[in-house]
């Protein structure tokens, strides 16, 4: 038992005899643990010499991971499991020396800069007070350029797209949408033409153009006009955060959004019934020309998208 | 001293101090360095031994093994939004018109050997450093290791985490794909959402509008370099301060708040650390090569009008995506102005909340404890029941927040209304807390109450005398049993301590 004891003091490793017992390996059987330590490295180095090959080689991806995943793994346990059961088990202590200085260091360490910067600072107040003006100038100076260099102000941008009175709408090949080319209860993205391909056309000025029966809409007061022919468009740019609203459930005529599951019912002003979005999705003035295509009468009456400080 | 004395091999072997070569070049290099006392300290620095200890070697390598594949991913990868026809392996994106980011990102996966399994590893490994470090931040809290001295150390440890979900969000954009772009959306339209300021911010760091053509190249260079070098300089900072301040140990024998009791450096640790390492890229590299993870082909180029079904995030951005989703859809309108309280509250607010207990945390225990001591012994959680249950409630919210994130999968996958999902995830986010709070801190009394948890039972062993009598004796302890010879340590005297409701017998009674 006292033996034993021994063992499971810790002791400090300064002046240990190298014969100390607390250098012996904890494994009980040290032999059996180098063989099997001995087996993860030779088993290892194959593994990673297989990797070598399949690089060499071009074998499928898989056999690149698997080869040296494997490999690193097995020398990693090899060397954990040699730490572990075949060097000094100890335990060992070492002493925690208190990180705190004594009072008069730490009186010394504090007088120098209260009392030496303190007094260079006070006695030349001036000094101190232009150069830290200076720098401080210098920094609003540095951020002017560098901040209005990142990008344009908003301005009004964020208010308007590009559809104005007359605008043709396109599919995203750039073909004209005539009014007999959605059935009822269809549904195709459109862009203004000549925008289709453009960023700003396909985040700010895309829209859902649907074609409903007349019976089951609603028409909004004001909007009497906006969809001819059971043509309705509205902003697929959801309200919320601005996903595409690229999902039309034909049968509760709902558009949903796919990122947070806000659902707009399209036979009635597009006003959410349901998820996080806030305002209906704004509807876009519709009119068919004389030739049948689907034109603007003007620009989206507010802007699109998700909410920001300046929208009313 | 003549030249013909060191001209014969013997001499020259005699010329060489006890320790042969090695420690003559370590003399050379203590002349010039004076490194050997300070390097012997250092060789003899003792490590506490818990398997609780290594989660955040984890977290460390895994941030090694994102360096390395990182640079790879670099030679690579080209950080720009010019719109090339893709003309590569993969053969159903061929003829697209696609950027130049999205177009080596696919190249990279196909083209390049072993990309794939790089690009897969680095993916991977990002994932598992971040849930290291909440893991190891866990550890850390439940523990009170946390407290003074190491402070400095939680704080810096805090700001690791948000580095690293910031840079997983900037990295997981880079390739341009579908589901990326629309994260991208996303971030645009949670910085449109801030007060005041939110449009000008939004075109300052994209350049523009949405979605404008400097997102990939400034994100490229945050992903890539800045960020990193911050994280870099916080991971050799958080290291300074462990070695410094000496790691924590659970209360044991012959442990002291004054001491450390373990293995040494060398060789000890250090083979056991490497082997570690190693052992955290093997699996990296055998999930890389059998897991897929985010397959930018199959989602395709991103297009500003285009989406997919089940659009979700990266997992350490599933409770922020979660807030969003449950959230009702709240929006100030007045005086000409909005404020999108829909998108702001969860967005920002919330996580803005919940870091900032993070980082308070340490001075908000001191103040409720007045416990200004500093501690090297760890607690075990039970003795904490309040710190404990806290924590546990904090957990449970934001877990439910994560799980929340995918209401639509889970309506789907259980064929349940939607509507029923997400009122069922606003009730269990609410209510998950509270009810995690209670139980937690029962849980916690309860194992107080039992005398000798934490030990192992010990064997006896029963021998039989020469006369026919048989005598039980308890068998030694093992040698591992120590580390789990956990004694409560002492309750500070500033704590109350509630009444021992315990018989003799270590049983609680009760009231009932």
């Amino acid at each position: 038992m006292s033996e034993h004891d021994d063992h499971r003091t810790p002791v400090s490793l300064n002046g240990l005899a190298a014969n100390d017992p607390h250098f012996q390996p904890a494994a009980r059987n040290p032999l059996l643990v180098e063989r099997v330590i001995a087996l993860t490295f030779v088993v290892g180095t194959l593994l990673l010499v297989g990797f070598v090959y399949c690089f060499w080689v071009n074998a499928e991806p898989w056999t690149l991971g698997a080869t040296m995943g494997g490999g690193l793994f097995l020398l990693g346990v090899g060397l954990v499991a040699w730490g572990k059961y075949l060097m000094p088990k100890g335990p060992f202590v070492e002493e925690r020396h208190v990180l705190a200085n004594s009072e008069a260091d730490r009186n010394a360490f504090a007088a120098a800069i209260v009392e030496r910067g303190g007094s260079v600072v006070k006695r030349r107040r001036l000094l101190a007070g232009l150069l830290g003006g200076g720098l401080g100038v210098f920094t609003i100076a540095a951020m002017f350029p560098l901040l209005r260099s990142l990008g344009p102000l908003p301005k009004g941008t964020l208010f308007h797209t590009d559809w104005r009175s007359g605008t043709y709408a396109v599919d995203i090949t750039g073909r004209r949408v005539h009014v007999g080319d959605l059935a009822v209860g269809s549904i195709v993205t459109v862009y203004p033409e000549g925008k289709q391909e453009t960023d700003r056309g396909q985040a700010v000025d895309q829209t859902v153009l649907l074609r409903i029966s007349n019976e089951a809409f609603t028409t909004q007061k004001g909007r009497e006009t906006w969809g001819p022919h059971g043509y309705i468009a509205y902003s697929k740019v959801c309200t919320h955060l601005g996903c595409p609203v690229g999902l039309y459930e034909q049968q509760l005529q709902l558009l949903v959004c796919p990122c947070h599951q806000s659902m707009f019912d399209v036979t009635n002003g597009a006003i959410p019934n349901f998820g996080p979005a806030p305002r209906p999705l704004p509807q876009l003035p519709l009119y068919v020309d004389a030739s049948g295509y689907i034109r603007s009468q003007k620009d989206y009456d507010q802007p699109v998208g998700p909410g920001f400080w300046e929208r009313s | 001293m003549s030249s013909d004395v060191v001209n014969t091999k013997r001499a020259k072997s005699q010329a060489l101090g006890p320790y042969g070569k090695v420690g003559n070049a370590l003399n050379e290099l203590d002349d010039r360095l004076g490194v050997a006392k300070g390097g012997r300290t250092f060789m003899d620095k003792i490590f506490p031994d818990h398997w609780s200890f290594m989660l955040g070697e984890i977290a460390l390598y895994s941030f090694v093994i994102l360096l390395v594949t990182g640079v790879f991913l670099t030679l690579y990868y080209i950080p720009s939004t010019a719109l090339v026809t893709y003309h590569g392996s993969y053969l159903p994106l061929d003829g697209q018109r696609v950027t130049e980011a999205f177009a080596s990102s696919v190249n990279l996966s196909f083209a390049v050997r072993a990309g794939l399994l790089m690009r897969q590893m680095h993916h991977w490994s990002c994932d598992i450093f971040i849930g290291a470090i909440v893991v190891h931040m866990a550890r850390i809290f439940f523990t009170g290791a946390f407290r003074k001295p190491r402070e400095m150390n939680w704080t810096i440890g805090t700001t690791l985490l948000i580095l690293g979900i910031v840079n997983g969000f900037l990295g997981y954009s880079l390739p341009d794909d579908l589901v990326s772009g629309t994260g991208i959306r996303i971030a645009y339209s949670i910085v449109l959402s801030i007060p005041v300021v939110g449009s000008y911010l939004g075109f300052l760091v994209f350049g523009g509008n949405f979605p404008g053509t400097a997102v990939i190249p400034r994100f490229f260079i945050l992903h890539c370099l800045v960020i990193p070098a911050v994280i870099l300089g916080l991971v050799g900072a958080h290291l300074f301060l462990l070695v410094r301040q000496k790691h924590t140990q659970f209360p044991g024998k012959g442990r002291t708040e004054n001491n450390v009791v373990g293995t040494p450096m060398f060789p000890v640790f250090m083979a056991k650390t490497t082997g570690f390492l190693f052992v955290v890229a093997g699996v990296t590299a055998l999930l890389g090569a059998f897991a897929q993870i985010n397959p930018i082909w199959q989602f395709g180029p991103y297009e500003a009008s285009r989406i997919s079904y089940a659009v979700q995030p990266d997992w350490y951005m599933g409770f922020l995506d979660g807030a969003l989703r449950i959230w009702p859809s709240w929006s100030f309108h007045s005086f000409g102005h909005t404020i999108p309280l829909e998108v702001l509250v969860p967005s920002v607010i919330l996580p803005g909340i919940l870091f900032n207990i993070a980082f308070a945390w340490p001075a908000l225990e001191r103040r409720f404890t007045k416990d200004f001591a500093s501690h090297n012994l760890l607690d075990r959680p039970s003795n904490r029941p309040k710190r404990t249950a806290a924590g546990v409630a904090v957990l449970a919210l934001v877990s439910m927040l994560f799980i929340a994130s995918s209401t639509d999968v889970m309506a789907n996958f259980f064929r349940l209304p939607l509507n029923e999902v997400l009122w069922a995830m606003r009730i269990l986010v609410i209510i998950s807390p509270f009810v995690a709070y209670p139980i937690t801190w029962k849980i916690c009394k309860e194992l107080q109450a039992v005398k000798g948890g934490g030990k192992r039972k010990t064997t006896n062993v029963v021998t039989r005398s020469a006369d026919g009598e048989y005598v039980a004796t308890p068998a030694p302890v093992y040698v591992d049993d120590l580390h789990s010879e956990l004694e409560a340590s002492q309750v500070p005297k500033f704590i109350v301590e509630e009444p021992d409701e315990q018989n003799e017998s270590g049983v609680r009674t009760t009231d009932r």
